[in-house]
């Protein structure tokens, strides 16, 4: 057993963990943050997708060991104060879901989509960018409008808060 | 997959120490082949060395005529890079394609190549660009270093360090794209450097990435698409698989060559 300690929605923790852990199995089974889905566990389906210091990863493919000291957000912690975030009411708002299994990844992707590329994204971007994340429902025609809208929702509600501080 | 013991150290030193001290011990890069290959039990090291932590094997620099990327950056990383975007676009694009966003985010140049995948893309870049793979003992030319399928010539003991690139007047890489793996069914890089030019075929060769003398020679007479019109790689020795038999992917060599230099040359 090793120990490893990393920052998961803006919590310290630490676990005690087997080297062979995967960070999935960390957030799932050691955290019970079961937002993180397991769909294919061979890094093809991102519905595993995690943000590790900012940045999608699928955390099927990744050693719990190997984000010791790093900073993880996960689905549960989009959310701020039970108000969803712009992308998540987006997701509820265009109805860009059937099943569900995929959401957390699609969601997750779509937020580091819009930190890449910003908030004007258009369909073929969109579709491009989501080469990592399969929906098996095959409800894509959703999940690509909720995107673009989600992203733009990001950027209106981004704006005030810079004025605010500024 | 089956139990072994972690070991993440700081630098390139310690880590090719715990390389020699440790029986059996296999070095962890972004990990988007080894771990799911130990999670399939077709690999089982005893000792991980995770490189994840060695800052020294990061970064992307150009010093003089050439870009040297350290083997730990990111496909990510390679494709963003404003010093790669600027020197040499074609390998900015051919990182860019790999995979997909996450994927980038996670895999390494240092691990894509010392996995010389057959059909991974970085093998034909650095086999075009006429690239130096420098290890902690040595440095090879890629034709060196690319030895077989999966098979490279690193000794045991040896981790890439980084990998230098040498500025080319032109070049350009087209990949077909598997598409489900995004791996490439067939990849071609070109590059003219001066009065040389260098094509390398990745995802067909049953041997891995290769180079294809008849259309170097013919783009040595003129660098444009036009002249490989007619001229076609045989499909002996060219992979079969349940994706595309020979005589397509030998076909496919043409065609991604004609591409690669129609992208070279802006037409």
């Amino acid at each position: 057993m090793a120990t490893v300690s990393l920052t998961v929605n803006g919590k310290a923790v630490t676990a005690n963990v087997d080297p062979r852990t995967l960070l999935v199995q960390l957030l799932r089974e050691n955290l019970r943050l079961t937002g993180t889905h397991v769909g294919c566990d061979t890094s093809q389906c991102g519905a595993c997708v995690v943000h590790l210091d900012g940045k999608a990863v699928k955390s099927c493919t990744t050693l719990a060991l190997s984000v010791d000291g790093a900073t993880v957000t996960t689905i549960e912690g989009l959310a701020v104060n039970g108000v969803l975030h712009p992308m998540q009411e987006a997701f509820r708002e265009h109805h860009g879901l059937q099943c569900g299994y995929c959401t957390p990844g699609m969601i997750m992707a779509a937020v580091d989509m819009v930190s890449r590329r910003g908030h004007s994204l258009d369909e073929a971007t969109i579709r491009d960018d989501l080469d990592g994340n399969i929906c098996r429902c095959t409800g894509y025609h959703n999940i690509v409008k909720a995107i673009a809208a989600g992203a733009e929702a990001m950027g209106k509600a981004a704006t005030p808060t810079r004025k605010a501080a500024e | 997959m089956y139990a072994f013991t972690y070991h993440r150290p700081a630098t390139a030193r310690q880590a090719a120490g715990l390389l020699a001290k440790k029986e059996d011990a296999k070095l962890l890069a972004g990990g988007h082949t080894l771990l799911p290959t130990m999670k399939q039990r077709l690999a089982s090291p005893t000792h991980l060395v995770d490189l994840g932590g060695c800052a020294d094997l990061r970064g992307i620099e150009r010093k003089g005529r050439n870009v040297v990327i350290g083997a730990m950056t990111t496909h990510a990383e390679v494709a963003d890079s404003a010093v790669v975007r600027e020197a040499i676009p074609s390998l900015a694009y051919l990182a860019s394609h790999i995979g997909d966003p996450h994927v980038r985010h996670r895999g390494t140049i240092g691990g894509s190549v010392a996995n010389n995948d057959p059909a991974a893309d970085y093998p034909a870049a650095l086999m075009a660009l006429g690239a130096t793979i420098v290890t902690n003992k040595r440095k090879l030319t890629a034709e060196e270093f690319f030895t077989g399928l999966y098979e490279t010539a690193l000794e045991e003991g040896e981790i890439v360090v980084r990998i230098s690139f040498p500025l080319v007047s032109k070049a350009g890489y087209a990949k077909f794209r598997n598409p489900a793996s995004r791996y490439a069914l067939v990849g071609v890089f070109v590059a003219k450097r001066g009065s040389e030019v260098s094509v390398a075929v990745t995802g067909a060769g049953e041997g891995g990435v290769f180079r294809w003398p008849e259309a170097e020679a013919a783009l040595k007479a003129r660098f444009a698409a036009k002249s490989l019109d007619g001229i076609k790689h045989t499909a002996k020795g060219i992979n079969a698989d349940m994706h595309a038999d020979a005589e397509y992917r030998a076909h496919l060599i043409g065609v991604m060559a004609r591409e690669a230099v129609a992208r070279a040359t802006g037409k």
